[in-house]
């Protein structure tokens, strides 16, 4: 249900790069001019008292960056507890923020036809975070509203 | 003198920028002449130039600039078109005003030449029509052309060595190629007289030269990038220490040094002398002595010192408002001094000066001091404070009296100060910067005002805690001492009705456990307890920390808007092992601790504060009733706010009436709700809040409506006391919510029963609502109309409310955290009993969508839309909602 969003991104005819990664068995990708860098786990520190989805602050050279959990933010189950996060630090209007995902994959190209608003079937959580969904060959990426996973 | 100097000199260094562009603007502006922005541009930089040397006294270039002015706005209105002649004569106007400045620069004076021709020139094109005829057109050019060479000259001599404006000059000449090029005597010797004093003062760069803007952000980005060679510094010399190799050693030391001076270095980059501030007293103090009919002698020690940029902007007002106050209440007139033995002339001494980390800025005079018992009785006659209270007070608390809002101390209320709204903003603002102020006064010898101010905000010192594993940084500005508690010793801790207090020298000293605010695992290190006593406003309190660990400078750094909103953090910073640690808000823990209001026990408000994290923008009334200073109630539930004299109201059944067009309003003076005095009894007006249910009215009598503010409110804490239904920050101040059921139920009993009559069996709705001043709101609603509201926090909780009990409809918010309202529906309707459970989803205004899943959603402040359709889903049991699904 989000008019406004699906059509800026199907709306565009050239295609568009977007940076991918995995949370759960989901995968994501967010406009690739949106991706300030990636990094490995960071060490973080807790904000008692604030929103669940804040996993904590991280350090990036002098800045202080936010860091979400994406699997919480889309009601996932915990990430297992051997398994250390990946940081996709992304740029926002109230600075850099950083998701935190499973796992990085590639830069991938995609083109605007394959685009499919989300379908209704899918939770509402996650479908609020969606632009939508492109297929490509083999399996779907989900456009990942990236501010919105912000608004919490 | 001095003071001038600088203003001079920072005219000079700004109209030289200015003149630069000036120079691009009129090239720019012969390739469009129609540029209407770029024209504005240009004559907004004259304009300005005008206005300072008209101030500063420097008329020959006001009297330039000011028939250049006139020309150039008749050119903005359209008036005229722009020739290339007209632009050149303009050029030249902009060099003379360069040659101008250049002498004020050296000589301090603006030289003998008048520049009269110019300005004749200038006159006469300005009075002349649109379209000089060719001949004039020559005329005047030929005559530009040589006061242009003889500016030039006069340019050239001048080092400003700007390529940009003497390529400009030889534009010029290029148009004319037939004019003399003989430069004039007078620009000669003139050009000459400036050589030698170039060469006398070889070191001497223009002012424009030697100083340059740089964007501020720049610096601080520059700051971070030293912080974080500082960090790697660090680990490096780390390193440094396992390592034998001399040649590593002698360059990781001098990497050392250079990066400590480095760091100075781009700390002093922001910093000013607090000059910059004093520099406009002199004339301050002047005038004011002069109206008054005072004599008044301004002298300052240490105007060198130097303040970060942003401290130096916030204390500007404050120390303004401090120097007027000495010049208007404390010297004295003449007369009044020379009898009490005192020379005429007062005197006032700014000074300033480091120690220990802070500026210290003190603000004397030997004026008559402060009057101690003349404060007392004013405080006393605006009633701000008891009798009682007054004759416990002693010196040092009566001159406090002077930061108290609302007080000043003036017979008369001069233009100056004496508006009341004087010492408790200057103690605001000083305080808002980390900084104290404290005064000192001996009646009849004179008062002096001490600010102690951080040198910078950027870089504060802070005790370093630990807690739940975690560090935390606590401002030393709050910090007054530290006290460990051993396990053996006599002095414990005591609780009273649960709320923790530890008596430090015989007083009081509520706790507040930080692993308790944060709902963190304490893992102290051993068995005694470390007290931290801090300072938030007027109350002192104990933070109850883990372990203490150490001292330290840290860099504040702000935190994303999502963490804004939580109070008991200020900032976050990177500590040396490059780790970020969060900086706590003393004011903000003392609030969520519940060692800032009394009333409120400790253990609930810890809870409550973080469960009710909503944020709701909201209307709402401020008003004041009996001892409680700052009551709110939603404005949407005004109907009214009405006055009416003492002798309209009757009494009615034992209640207080009003006749109120054409009917009879009851009143409810709130103090019968909530205690405390107050509700109008005593006066000859009675102040009314009228509130209205359906077709009822209920006047609830206050003491004073004070405001009506729109803002995000964030409920604290809810409260078990009477008639009140919570406290919120409102305006930046705690605010009381009245609970209007208990108030309106207070004064008209069937007020909430009559609907509950009709039907046998009231519905029972569950609502929803992670907002506990939304949910505080619609059960009132809810109740009002006759229903049986049982209230859920989130998904979780209500699930097993309907496991445990049926219910008639469900009210729920569409801002649930995961799993979220579409699936608390879902699975609300997974339980047999609920299967046809009616569902009603509130979202918050302005973001009203419909969310499948449920029957109805609406905007959840509004009210009659909100019992429109409870009634409609609930009424007809079940078919209804089936029709409707």
């Amino acid at each position: 249900m989000n008019p406004t969003a699906a059509s800026d991104a199907a709306g565009e005819a050239r295609s568009r790069q977007y940076a991918t990664f995995m949370v759960g068995d989901l995968y994501f990708g967010v406009d690739v001019l949106q991706v300030q860098e990636v990094l490995r786990y960071q060490q973080m520190t807790p904000v008692p008292c604030a929103d669940r989805v804040i996993e904590g602050l991280i350090n990036l050279r002098g800045q202080i960056v936010t860091a979400f959990d994406v699997r919480r933010r889309l009601g996932l189950p915990p990430r297992s507890s051997d398994r250390t996060p990946m940081n996709v630090v992304i740029r926002s209007d109230d600075g850099a923020v950083s998701l935190l995902v499973d796992e990085i994959g590639d830069v991938i190209e995609v083109h605007p036809d394959t685009f499919e608003d989300p379908p209704p079937t899918i939770g509402r959580a996650a479908r609020d975070l969606l632009y939508g969904v492109y297929k490509l060959e083999d399996r779907l990426l989900l456009a990942l509203a990236a501010d919105k996973i912000l608004k919490v | 003198m001095d003071e001038q100097q600088e203003i001079v000199t920072e005219f000079l260094i700004e109209s030289a920028e200015n003149l630069n562009q000036l120079d691009q603007d009129f090239v720019e502006l012969e390739q469009s002449p129609d540029d209407r922005e770029l024209l504005s541009s240009i004559f907004r930089t004259i304009h300005t130039i005008k206005g300072t040397c008209g101030f500063l006294g420097f008329h020959t270039l006001e009297a330039v600039t000011h028939r250049a002015e006139n020309l150039l706005s008749q050119l903005r209105e359209g008036e005229r078109r722009l020739t290339p002649e007209l632009t050149t004569l303009l050029l030249e106007t902009v060099d003379v005003v360069k040659g101008i400045l250049g002498s004020i620069e050296k000589t301090g004076g603006e030289g003998d030449d008048q520049y009269s021709a110019l300005r004749e020139r200038l006159e006469a094109v300005a009075d002349a029509p649109d379209g000089l005829d060719a001949a004039e057109a020559e005329d005047d050019l030929d005559e530009a052309v040589e006061e242009a060479d003889d500016v030039e000259a006069e340019a050239d001599s001048i080092a400003t060595a700007e390529d940009d404006s003497s390529s400009e000059d030889d534009s010029v000449v290029e148009l004319t190629p037939a004019a003399a090029r003989k430069p004039a005597p007078q620009a000669a010797s003139a050009a000459q007289e400036h050589d030698e004093e170039r060469s006398a003062h070889p070191h001497r760069l223009h002012a424009a030269d030697a100083n340059i803007r740089v964007d501020v952000d720049l610096l601080d980005s520059l700051m971070n990038l030293v912080g974080e060679l500082v960090l790697a510094r660090n680990q490096i010399l780390q390193y440094t220490d396992t390592q034998e190799d001399a040649g590593f050693t002698g360059a990781s030391q001098r990497l050392n040094l250079i990066t400590t001076e480095l760091q100075a270095n781009v700390m002093k980059t922001r910093m000013q002398p607090i000059r910059i501030v004093w520099s406009k007293f002199p004339r301050v103090v002047r005038d004011l002595g002069q109206s008054f009919g005072k004599q008044i002698e301004l002298a300052m020690e240490g105007a060198d010192t130097e303040l970060d940029k942003t401290i130096i902007e916030a204390i500007k007002d404050p120390l303004t408002h401090i120097v007027r106050n000495s010049c208007d209440h404390g010297i004295e007139s003449p007369e009044v001094r020379v009898a009490a033995g005192k020379p005429p002339r007062g005197r006032l001494l700014l000074r300033a000066y480091h120690e220990g980390g802070q500026v210290n800025i003190e603000i004397s005079d030997d004026g008559g001091g402060i009057d101690t018992q003349r404060l007392k009785q004013k405080a006393l006659q605006k009633g701000l404070i008891q009798p009682e209270q007054a004759e416990r007070m002693n010196e040092r608390e009566l001159l406090e009296l002077i930061f108290l809002p609302g007080f000043s101390t003036a017979a008369k209320i001069t233009n100056v100060s004496g508006r009341g709204v004087g010492m408790d903003v200057v103690r605001t603002n000083i305080e808002k910067i980390g900084g104290s102020i404290d005064l000192h006064s001996r009646l009849g010898e004179g008062a002096t005002i001490k600010i102690k101010i951080p040198l910078t905000l950027a870089i504060i010192p802070a005790l370093v805690v630990t807690c739940g594993g975690e560090r935390f940084a606590i401002p030393q500005v709050n910090l007054l001492e530290l006290v460990r508690v051993e396990p053996g010793q006599e002095q414990q801790i005591e609780q009273i009705h649960g709320s923790p207090v530890f008596r430090l020298r015989g007083k009081l000293l509520p706790l507040v456990f930080l692993h308790e605010v944060l709902q963190l695992e304490p893992q102290a290190e051993d068995e005694s307890v470390n007290i931290i006593v801090l300072q938030a406003d007027e109350q002192a309190f104990g933070l109850v920390v883990d372990g203490v660990s150490d001292t330290a400078e840290i860099v504040v750094k702000p935190l994303s808007k999502l963490l804004k909103g939580i109070s008991c953090y200020a900032g976050a910073t990177i500590m040396g092992d490059g780790k970020v640690a969060l900086i706590l808000d003393v004011m903000g823990l003392a609030q969520m601790g519940g060692a800032l209001t009394e009333t409120r026990s400790h253990g609930r408000s810890s809870v409550e504060s973080s469960q009710d994290t909503a944020l709701d923008k909201q209307a709402v009334l401020l008003f004041r009733c009996g001892d409680r200073d700052r009551l709110a109630a939603p404005l949407a539930l005004v109907d009214r706010l009405e006055e009416f004299p003492r002798d309209r109201v009757e009494r009615s059944g034992g209640r207080l009436v009003v006749q109120y067009r054409n009917r009879i309003l009851p009143l409810a003076p709130l103090s019968d709700t909530i205690g405390g005095g107050g509700g109008g009894y005593d006066d000859d007006k009675l102040q009314a809040v009228v509130f209205s249910y359906g077709d009822r009215r209920v006047g609830v009598v206050v003491d004073e409506i004070l405001d009506i503010v729109e803002e995000q409110i964030r409920v604290r804490s809810a409260s078990s006391e009477r008639g009140i239904q919570g406290t919120a920050v409102v305006g930046g101040k705690v605010t009381e919510f009245i609970d209007l059921r208990s108030v309106l139920a207070g004064c008209d009993e069937d007020w909430f029963d009559g609907r509950s009559e009709e039907t046998s069996q009231p519905a029972r709705v569950l609502l929803v609502e992670p907002s506990a001043f939304a949910r505080g709101l619609m059960r009132g609603d809810l109740e009002g109309a006759g229903y049986r509201v049982v209230e859920a926090i989130q998904a979780e909780d209500a699930l097993s409310r309907l496991r445990r009990g049926e219910y008639d409809l469900l009210a729920c918010s569409l801002d649930l955290p995961a799993p979220g309202a579409a699936a608390l529906v879902e699975r609300a309707r997974a339980q047999s009993d609920h299967a046809r459970l009616p569902a009603l989803g509130l979202a918050n205004p302005g973001s009203t969508t419909h969310v499948p899943g449920f029957d109805r959603c609406l905007d959840k402040f509004d009210r009659s839309a909100l019992l429109r359709a409870a009634e409609e889903l609930t009424a007809p049991a079940s078919e209804a909602a089936g029709v409707l699904r």
